[in-house]
């Protein structure tokens, strides 16, 4: 009877696992580290070059990116500022919000919170799973996000993407194989570099997510230690009292 | 100087000789184990909920327009606002480990039997009170999965007859979840609720130690006194309040003052939660996505439905049974009744032995059963309803209820071990 409930409970388990990973698209592992600045300070570049024009930030401020960052603050504001007055601006743009939904589609979203929604793997999939689609208004449709609204902006460092096939031999009839998303070689960045360039942009994402991050677990290991040792003597001073009852 | 302060004081008012009365000198069994701690963290819970709600409050605007953006200014901006965030998240979901801990405890050990069943009813009370203060707690942060759950939530009513809609229109306000019910919700999560709380745990209480603590062999501390001499009784070193020892009417056996000894211990339960509790905090604020949800961090959004909407974690259960009745109004009647059934366990249980130690292996094995199948109903609460999923939540609603019918049956004559005299 039990033995029969443990299996029933291993299999509810199991297909819960399964239905909880229910994306059909795998999703590449992003290269996160919040302790890399510099990778960092690329990412807060990218954003502000190529994602600001219509994504919004607006619950971080320009004086948070820099200070967590390690950039000065008139640094920031001469080569990262280019929508504030003050540093401690929301990090916002002007675009016409209702023109931005009726061109798209769909307005776009606020990335503040991006990699905590959608989990920077997304993000990092999603960005190089663009590929050329005659069918679709900007030319380009997407693995993760099919029918997207929104064009591939880095283009002009990936190069044209294009869903490349290969002619294989499958059970002795040659077919059309997918073999992944392949660039023509126009963009300014090579494969590598492109991947790498993503991979800053996803951990400013992550970063701007939860900028208390670093804080919380430098913090969090001090707590832990005090505590670990309090309860030493907690259970001295418990163990002491209780010799009267034993 | 200190002794003359105190009994000015308690000339006035009797501080001390309810503390002795409460504290240092209540009877406690001296079996007390691991399931014991339970209460007390709950109490510790209560009061982390209450502290950092307040510090929150302090920056939390309560509109539609301003909800969200003012979690994230706490989590940005304000200094150790994270800290406090999380500390409250963490602290719900806590709560709710803590009391479903404390409730099976009760079940365990039969502590819902006579003569505490009004005990019970209050921590039933408590409970009822906790689900729609976390209900409407969760309302506020106005994310996407706030305003979808409360959405499904608050729709339960609704299927109640005749009075189904006007029922859900009072709830919300409006005739959609909106800023008025963010309002009214904010209102009751941090005032009335949590009002009603105190007083209840106050008389949780007061109930407690009227009848006295039960344990973990669920028998008597408390014995008349016929003079007998009762060897080896550890109670003896004590001094006990009188209103328990009833001017030497009553003896007490095998019991400890609760300050010092359960003081003590239970500042090794607290250090061992807080380990727990602060490396969630810390290291996991979001749970696994079971205490903070990722939808939640997208503000709320009337246009566009999520792909999956469930609600958080700790109304998983009673959800699952919701969505196993093909009947909406039987659904919700029997999620109902599922909690219904928890409070009338003191008349449901008619067997006088207390503690699961001396039941038959029927007993056991039904409560064992009973706990996997509200794990399991969590577990598939979570999950999109499928038909398999619903045919397993169906199968697991039945072991759940049958839980209450077999007792009901099997406790009147039921082949009990024989008890022990003194405590173990």
């Amino acid at each position: 009877m039990i033995k029969k409930l443990f299996t029933v409970l291993a299999l509810v388990a199991s297909s819960a696992a399964m239905a909880a990973g229910g994306h059909t698209v795998h999703l590449d592992k992003a290269p996160i580290d919040l302790t890399d600045k510099e990778s960092l300070q690329r990412g807060a570049r990218m954003f502000q070059n190529y994602c600001l024009g219509c994504h919004q930030m607006q619950y971080q401020r320009y004086s948070r990116t820099f200070r967590d960052l390690g950039i000065p603050d008139d640094v920031g504001m001469a080569t990262l500022g280019f929508t504030a007055n003050k540093v401690g601006d929301h990090i916002k743009n002007a675009a016409p919000k209702a023109d931005l939904a009726n061109w798209f589609g769909a307005a776009p979203p606020d990335l503040t919170n991006v990699a905590r929604v959608r989990g920077p793997d997304w993000i990092y999939t999603y960005l190089r799973t663009f590929y050329a689609d005659p069918s679709r208004p900007f030319g380009v449709n997407n693995e993760v996000f099919p029918l997207v609204g929104m064009p591939h902006v880095l283009q002009e460092l990936q190069g044209i993407p294009y869903k490349a096939t290969e002619t294989r031999l499958v059970d002795g009839v040659p077919t059309e194989v997918d073999v992944g998303i392949k660039t023509d070689g126009s963009g300014e960045l090579s494969t590598e570099e492109y991947d790498r360039a993503v991979a800053d942009l996803v951990n400013y994402l992550e970063y701007v997510g939860e900028p208390s991050k670093l804080e919380s677990r430098s913090l969090g290991i001090k707590v832990l230690i005090f505590l670990g040792i309090f309860f030493i003597f907690a259970f001295l001073l418990k163990k002491e009292y209780w010799r009267d009852v034993h | 100087m200190f002794k003359n302060f105190m009994s000015w004081i308690e000339y006035r008012m009797p501080f001390m000789e309810k503390m002795n009365l409460h504290v240092m000198q209540y009877p406690a069994p001296k079996n007390f184990n691991f399931w014991y701690f339970f209460g007390s963290l709950a109490m510790l819970v209560l009061v982390n909920q209450i502290l950092t709600g307040i510090w929150l409050t302090m920056n939390f605007v309560p509109t539609a327009e301003g909800a969200f953006a003012s979690v994230e200014y706490i989590m940005r901006d304000v200094d150790y606002g994270w800290l406090l965030r999380y500390m409250h998240s963490t602290g719900a979901s806590a709560f709710f480990v803590v009391v479903y801990l404390h409730m099976l405890r009760g079940m365990m050990y039969g502590s819902y039997q006579k003569p505490r069943e009004l005990l019970w009813i209050f921590g039933m009370l408590i409970f009822l009170v906790l689900m729609a203060e976390a209900f409407m707690g969760y309302l506020l942060p106005w994310g996407q999965m706030s305003f979808w759950g409360a959405q499904v939530i608050i729709s339960i009513f609704g299927v109640i007859p005749v009075i189904g809609d006007d029922l859900t229109l009072w709830i919300r306000g409006d005739y959609v979840i909106s800023g008025a019910t963010l309002n009214r919700f904010f209102a009751l999560h941090v005032i009335a609720l949590p009002l009603v709380l105190v007083v209840l745990v106050f008389l949780h209480i007061i109930a407690l130690h009227e009848v006295g603590s039960n344990n973990p062999d669920g028998i008597d501390v408390k014995r008349e006194n016929t003079g007998e001499k009762i060897e080896d009784n550890v109670s003896d070193k004590f001094t006990f309040h009188q209103y328990f020892t009833k001017g030497g009417k009553k003896i007490i056996v095998d019991a400890i003052p609760f300050h010092p000894y359960y003081t003590v211990k239970d500042i090794v339960g607290v250090v061992g939660f807080l380990f727990i509790f602060c490396w969630v905090i810390f290291f996991a604020p979001e749970g696994g996505g079971f205490f903070l949800e990722p939808p939640n961090f997208e503000p709320a959004n009337p246009m566009k439905t999520p792909d999956h909407i469930a609600p958080v974690w700790y109304f998983t259960p009673f959800y699952a049974i919701l969505r196993a009745v093909p009947d909406q109004l039987f659904g919700a009647i029997f999620m109902f009744l599922a909690i219904i059934f928890l409070a009338l366990l003191p008349w449901l249980d008619r067997c006088p032995v207390r503690s699961v130690r001396y039941r038959s292996n029927l007993h056991k094995a039904n409560l064992t059963m009973f706990c996997i199948s509200f794990v399991v109903l969590g577990v598939l609460g979570v999950l999109p309803a499928t038909p398999t999923y619903t045919l397993l939540a169906q199968i697991f609603s039945f072991t759940y209820f049958a839980y209450f019918g077999l007792l009901w049956f099997y406790s009147k004559n039921e082949k009990t071990k024989p008890l022990p005299v003194r405590l173990s």
